[in-house]
């Protein structure tokens, strides 16, 4: 390159270079930095979504008892979660995972993700949703949300099951978000393979027939779409979760404007996992442990929106009256989804949106 | 030649080394070299469908932002009146908004009970196109705008003067001086429009899709990195070759600025002249640009059915658990990670700009110059999820263990903003008359001189307005800082994103008057920027 003028070129290098180091050093506020002098053995990376929340208290006590220097990242929602873990697999994002759902998981333990624990402090009434290598940690349901008040308007009876949704009576009601690009979604579509059999296909045509609205993410639908939330939407049924009516309170607090349809539910369990090649593989089964003790299970509902898998927790009162569980959540087997998912993501996509 | 070797080693190091390995990934299966992804994508029929629907919507949005731009230009860059200045920044906002902004605020128009309701529009192709247009429509307006205002009102006079009508006379005379101009903001507008993700991904429902957000799917959803791959590479090519054309058109109005007198064809706007302009222009301003974001800005003050100030309170006060951190922290990280992002992107920007700016005297050197600076264009056409994913799989050892690195924020937002700088900064280079270089070297001066004397000064002209755009471009950048950032540590469009993705009264409230702080945060940096932009310079 003969007509780069080197003397000028090389300063404005030099310049530019210092102008580098002097914001290059300063990368991170200071009180990020990881503790000084923390030895590989004292480090702990959690690696967890997009929708992780503890309390700062809780974190700080964890560091406190264990004396390790934790540092959280999240690299996206629950699908690129694991992806990214899969991809990951030679040098691995950190020690312990947690955010790994049902409709995920079997994928990420087929790839052998994780490295096999089994927490002693798993409690009792969790011990039902265990799968290889993982622990469970929150759940919740994902259920159709009847927007009350506007049925009791329209003189309609709210609907119950999967089949009132494609009943005439309640056509152009109902909208639900995207398997692709949701994990409601992906939910909820688990739940009609769960409920119809082989026949869900079919179902999800009568659904179109009858008017399903498909948007991309729950917000849309909750927030812009949905009748019965802030956002005021014109749609009165939604895809949302068993807990969203504790949301929806009346001003007195005596009664919640929405209601779960709770024979429409598909549980989401949420887990926790030892990443295989993990490097302070003592500190992520501490980490595990953790999660499972009494404290941050009782901080899940308020910080995750989510149940805890320890149901001898107390829930806020608001939850107990408003947002129970489904007695009887629709099943799908971790590694039926697992070996489905992106067959039924493709048949449900050419098949409703076209 | 070495200023050249640190930017060229950020970009490799940062974005060619991570997206080019994710998508050799995707050409190697099984240890296996394979072209499989190629095969499957192209034989699937959606694939088509997807390319059609990118580049038709592209094309078309490009159509409209020209159409309406050109009156646009005409009016805020060719006559006077008061309040233009605020005008002109206004119509930059969008540009930098972040696309969570746009969502929510274009989101509930089209609805069935939305102001624009009635209009059927919603889910519908036609709103993509809208919030295409409102993106991008300042591009159009001041890539022809700055140029406009220094063409030489004698032509046109000219013209008149031989007897030709207005009209005719924009056709035959201004249009031509005009044509550079017009294909370059088009050719970028194009480029805008086929990358866009988040409108689409908000504002496309489920039916629309494009390759950008097709690669996202295939990536983070299936982690199919062969189709994934061909997706990526097919982007590329058009990206490319639209550079190409947009550099070659760039160097084109360049050239033709030298005919150009100072700013005497500015006049004072008047109704009986400029009636037309001004209702088109005032249409798209009002209606295209002003309606999303005052719906997003009364909706943020709306509370339980009255006007309230509460949702700003419990923004500032508030101890949302949903987040974990006050949501001053969220600014506070925004803006220290966009004042080191943005001075990354213009230390960078200075650099690529000073050696783009050279003028070989040969055609294989002027080659090589085009393709420098194209180089430094193409993080603008490649899936913010590439390079994320690609930093995954590359940033992974010492010494460059980077990926829970709170840095790598600010390098990634730099990269997006590296283009948009070096738009700004390299007009005003080109503006130097090539005849006071050599004078000044005539007289004795060394290239020390020359640099400090006329080259930094008059690049210190354009970075006013560079470091708005790099600054504002990274307050609301989210689709790579989405994977970067850590759950404790968010910046703004990534709390927005979290609180919208909550249920409650509150939290929703929250997250509209957190994106009603973010956009006029924007608009406060960009007419901070745009009151220092250089005088007779054209910037794009």
């Amino acid at each position: 390159m003969s007509f780069a003028r080197r003397t000028t070129a090389s300063t404005t290098a030099l310049l530019a270079l210092a102008a580098l180091a002097a914001c290059s050093g300063n990368p991170a506020d200071p009180s990020q930095d990881p503790g000084e002098g923390g030895a590989a053995g004292n480090e702990l990376t959690v690696v967890t979504h997009d929708s992780f929340a503890l309390p700062d208290e809780l974190k700080a006590q964890f560091e406190e008892t264990t004396g390790y220097d934790v540092t959280y990242v999240a690299p996206g929602d629950g699908g690129a979660l694991v992806n990214q873990l899969i991809l990951t697999k030679d040098s691995p994002l950190g020690d312990v995972v947690f955010g790994v759902d049902n409709t995920f998981a079997g994928r990420a333990v087929e790839e052998g993700v994780f490295a096999p624990y089994e927490s002693p402090a798993l409690p009792e009434s969790a011990a039902q949703y265990a799968i290889e290598s993982l622990t469970p940690v929150d759940m919740g349901d994902v259920c159709i949300n009847a927007d009350t008040q506007w049925f009791e308007e329209a003189g309609i009876e709210v609907p119950a099951t999967l089949d009132d949704l494609t009943d005439p009576a309640h056509k152009d009601l109902l909208v639900v978000s995207h398997p692709a690009s949701s994990s409601p979604g992906l939910a909820f579509l688990a739940a009609t393979v769960g409920a119809e059999g082989d026949a869900w296909p079919e179902y999800w045509d009568a659904l179109v027939a009858n008017g399903v609205k498909v948007v991309s993410g729950w917000s849309d639908a909750y927030y812009t779409e949905f009748s019965g939330a802030d956002g005021e939407g014109p749609y009165p049924l939604v895809l949302s979760y068993a807990t969203s009516p504790a949301f929806t309170l009346t001003e007195d607090g005596s009664a919640s404007t929405t209601e779960a349809l709770l024979e429409t539910c598909f549980r989401q369990v949420e887990y926790a996992g030892v990443i295989e090649g993990a490097e302070n593989e003592p500190g992520a089964r501490e980490f595990i442990d953790f999660l499972l003790s009494p404290e941050v299970q009782a901080s899940i509902p308020e910080n995750m929106y989510m149940y805890p898998v320890d149901d001898e927790v107390e829930l806020p009162a608001d939850w107990a009256s408003f947002a129970p569980l489904s007695s009887d959540p629709i099943d799908v087997p971790a590694d039926e989804i697992a070996a489905n998912r992106d067959q039924w993501i493709a048949d449900w996509t050419a098949r409703v949106i076209g | 030649m070495v200023a050249g070797v640190i930017p060229a080693a950020f970009l490799a190091v940062f974005f060619f080394w991570p997206a080019g390995a994710l998508v050799l990934k995707g050409f190697v299966v099984d240890g296996v070299p394979t072209l499989e992804g190629f095969q499957r994508v192209f034989s699937a029929p959606r694939t088509w469908r997807i390319l059609g629907f990118t580049l038709g919507m592209a094309g078309l949005a490009t159509v409209v932002c020209v159409l309406l731009g050109i009156p646009g230009a005409h009016l805020l860059y060719r006559r006077r009146f008061p309040g233009r200045a605020v005008v002109r920044a206004l119509v930059v906002v969008p540009f930098v908004l972040p696309t969570v902004v746009v969502g929510v605020a274009f989101g509930s128009l089209f609805d069935t009970g939305g102001p624009f309701g009635p209009l059927g529009l919603d889910d519908h192709w036609i709103a993509i196109l809208l919030a295409m247009v409102f993106f991008n429509y300042s591009v159009i307006v001041r890539t022809v705008g700055t140029m406009w205002r220094r063409l030489d009102p004698r032509l046109a006079e000219a013209a008149h003067t031989l007897g030709a009508s207005p009209l005719r006379g924009f056709l035959t005379v201004v249009l031509p001086a005009l044509g550079p101009a017009i294909a370059a903001g088009a050719s970028l507008t194009f480029l805008f429009c086929a990358s866009s993700f988040g409108i689409v991904m908000v504002l496309g429902g489920v039916r629309y899709s494009t390759i950008e957000t097709e690669i996202w799917f295939q990536t983070t959803q299936l982690l199919d990195l062969p189709a994934a791959a061909a997706l990526s590479i097919t982007q590329l090519l058009v990206v490319t070759l639209l550079l190409v054309a947009t550099n070659a058109l760039q160097r084109r109005t360049t050239h033709a600025r030298r005919l150009h007198t100072d700013d005497t064809g500015v006049s004072a706007a008047t109704w009986r002249r400029d009636w037309a302009t001004v209702v088109v222009t005032a249409t798209v301003v009002l209606v295209l640009l002003l309606t999303p974001l005052v719906n997003l800005a009364v909706r943020s003050l709306r509370r339980d059915g009255g006007w309230s100030l509460h949702n700003y309170a419990a923004l500032l006060t508030a101890e949302n658990p949903a987040l974990s951190v006050p949501v001053s922290r969220a600014v506070w990280n925004s803006l220290w990670i966009a004042l080191v992002a943005a001075t990354v992107a213009l230390a960078l920007g200075v650099l690529v700009s000073l050696v783009a700016s050279r003028r070989p005297a040969s055609q294989r050197g002027r080659r090589a110059l085009w393709a420098v600076e194209g180089l430094f264009l193409l993080p603008l056409g490649v899936s913010a999820v590439t390079v994320g994913f690609g930093y995954l799989i590359t940033l992974n050892r010492p010494p460059l263990d980077l990926r829970s690195s709170l840095a790598l924020i600010p390098i990634a937002q730099a990269l997006v903003a590296l283009p948009l700088v070096v738009r700004s900064l390299l007009p005003s280079l080109h503006a130097i008359d090539s005849r006071q270089l050599e004078a000044a070297r005539t007289l004795g001066a060394n290239h020390w001189r020359v640099l400090a004397t006329i080259e930094l000064p008059q690049l210190a002209k354009g970075l006013g307005l560079a470091a708005g755009f790099a600054f504002a471009t990274s307050l609301g950048e989210f689709g790579a800082t989405s994977f970067l950032s850590r759950p404790d540590d968010p910046t703004l469009p990534v709390v927005i994103f979290r609180l919208f993705g909550r249920p409650g009264a509150d939290n929703y409230g929250m997250a509209l008057a957190a994106a009603t702080l973010l956009a006029v945060l924007t608009a406060v940096v960009m007419a901070a920027a745009e009151g220092r932009r250089p005088k007779g310079v054209a910037t794009w």
